[in-house]
């Protein structure tokens, strides 16, 4: 007993944080700290694993929360590639003044490949264009009445990848239109423009939708802990009569918070990927009449992986939430008696 | 070691639990304080524990003033006091072990040194055979020699017992009192609140009594066996 009474009379005199440390070197510190950590986050663990029941059906109602917001972003990511992938097929049609003749047309159709927004200029001089609408119009024998061709020249403008976004293809636009002997430029950009616009308002609303539920998980967390706290009253109470600190008490809940987000983000990527498993199928089929290449994504390993950490992280604030406001409640002032 | 300076605790309007109390308790004395129910006992031990806060006068614990201590500071003055309780406080969730290495894991000692120094301490209660047991097991006077183990295992310089053998017969008391008398001996203040006038009479130490919130003897070391305070 006498031997290992090493803290001496001063070092208890002084009530600081110092006076533990100096006992021993900070190494030795840090390892019982960490030491300290790993047993209270197992502890935690253990606790959730001995009742099965109650702990599986906060993490199926958690997954339930995550997986809802985190399949409409997935949707909303595939829907934005095929966006993008009908953006690759947008071309420019400029049409050129009457009295440009073939010579001129072909040098302007040069400068506008040369610049670099542009991958390929196609020219249909005149004659060509109306040998073409003779023959897909059905309209032959009208045709024969004109004296002239009413047809310009045309150029078929592709744009380079880097402009196939509604912004970058409406600036070479207006480069085409400023073009001298340019008469009218015409692109399909009002169905791209409003597809954007649609999914752009479906972005908003899904991300609501997941910052809603978001905070659905933080409350149901936070309240299963303080149902915790409430049993785990006893335990607080000592660990604040013998000086434990405000993060010693917080500590195993906060891992219980993380826990039950680590159990919750599991659910969800299982739910997700039975159901991009349920779903591909049809998919598949429909976008083969369509001949997209419409494919659901799935959240690959990477957005697995975030969505734990994202479903961790909302159960470690539940649990603090819950700890701040129950904790301070716990006061070992009723223990000394009357 | 402990010190009250007209400490006044008054707890709303028409209840004073507490009134103009001036003591002081050296390193390795042990005193005893007693008084009726409701006389102010449980809040003199509440104002050492920072349980409480007085509304007058000044308590000061190892040298440090309590009255305006920060809130996240208290629990480091409690790592300096050690407490044993009538009902004693145990988990029953774990062992014997478990429960006495509370106060070493608040200060985040090694599991080395917790193994070591929960062992001598239930070594000195005479319970070492006993700390894989859950506390639920024992007998009430080794309950509570759990409790005085958990109590002195950081070896706190204060020692304070609130009722400490309020559930036992004498023979065990005594033996409880006996090791309170050791704990002095190695410097540990300590200040056993009880009913029993008895055992007070069968020590012989000094007495603190409170009478409606005054203290009415014991107040003055010099006077020994408990002479009237004014």
């Amino acid at each position: 007993m006498a031997t290992d009474r090493r803290p001496t009379g001063e070092s208890r005199r002084a009530p600081q944080k110092g006076a533990n440390q100096a006992r021993s070197p900070m190494k030795a510190q840090a390892r019982s700290y960490l030491d300290h950590h790993r047993k209270v986050a197992r502890d935690a663990a253990l606790r959730l694993w001995k009742t099965p029941v109650a702990s599986v059906m906060t993490w199926a109602v958690m997954g339930v929360a995550l997986a809802l917001p985190m399949a409409l972003l997935l949707l909303l990511g595939s829907l934005q590639g095929v966006s993008a992938g009908w953006e690759s097929s947008a071309r420019i049609t400029a049409y050129l003044a009457m009295d440009h003749s073939r010579e001129q047309a072909a040098e302007l159709a040069s400068m506008v490949g040369e610049d670099g927004r542009v991958l390929s200029v196609e020219l249909i001089d005149r004659d060509q264009a109306l040998a073409e609408f003779r023959a897909s119009s059905g309209l032959a024998d009208a045709l024969d009445f004109l004296e002239v061709n009413p047809l310009p020249h045309t150029l078929l403008i592709t744009p380079e990848d880097s402009a196939r976004t509604a912004s970058g293809v409406q600036g070479l636009v207006s480069y085409i239109e400023g073009l001298d002997g340019v008469e009218r430029v015409q692109v399909d950009l009002g169905w791209l423009q409003r597809l954007n616009a649609m999914t752009d308002i479906l972005a908003r609303a899904v991300w609501a939708l997941a910052i809603l539920l978001g905070a659905a998980v933080i409350l149901v967390i936070g309240n299963t802990v303080r149902l915790a706290i409430e049993n785990r009253r006893d335990e607080i109470l000592v660990a604040k009569l013998v000086g434990g600190t405000d993060a010693f008490v917080r500590r195993p809940f906060l891992y219980t918070g993380a826990w039950f987000g680590l159990g919750g983000g599991l659910v969800a990527c299982l739910l997700i990927q039975m159901a991009l498993w349920w779903l591909s199928g049809p998919i598949e089929r429909l976008a083969g009449l369509y001949r997209s290449e419409f494919a659901l994504q799935g959240p690959g390993v990477d957005g697995a992986f975030a969505l734990i950490i994202i479903a961790m992280v909302l159960g470690w604030l539940g649990a603090w939430l819950a700890v701040r406001r129950h904790l301070d409640d716990i006061e070992p002032g009723e223990v000394a008696g009357g | 070691m402990i010190e009250f300076r007209q400490v006044t605790k008054r707890y709303d309007s028409d209840h004073t639990a507490l009134r103009q109390v001036n003591f002081q308790l050296n390193r390795g004395e042990l005193a005893f304080l007693t008084g009726h129910s409701g006389a102010g006992k449980s809040t003199l031990l509440k104002l050492v524990m920072v349980m409480e806060r007085p509304s007058a006068g000044e308590v000061v614990v190892g040298g440090q003033l309590l009255n305006r201590l920060p809130k996240r500071q208290i629990p480091y003055i409690r790592r300096h006091i050690g407490v044993v309780f009538q009902n004693h406080q145990l988990l029953f969730d774990r062992t014997v072990f478990d429960n006495v290495a509370m106060p070493l894991e608040v200060m985040g000692a090694s599991p080395d040194d917790i193994g070591r120094r929960v062992r001598a301490a239930l070594d000195k209660v005479g319970l070492l055979n006993k700390e894989k047991m859950n506390p639920m097991q024992l007998s009430g006077g080794e309950q509570q020699r759990v409790g005085i183990a958990r109590a002195v295992v950081n070896k706190p310089p204060v020692l304070l017992a609130d009722e400490p053998t309020g559930n036992l017969d004498p023979a065990l008391s005594a033996d409880i009192m006996h090791l309170f008398t050791q704990f002095s001996q190695v410097g540990v203040t300590v200040l056993i609140a009880t009913h029993d006038i008895a055992l007070i009479n069968s020590m012989g130490r000094r007495t603190l009594t409170l009478e409606q919130g005054r203290l009415v003897a014991g107040g003055n070391p010099i006077v020994p066996g408990g002479g009237h305070g004014h």
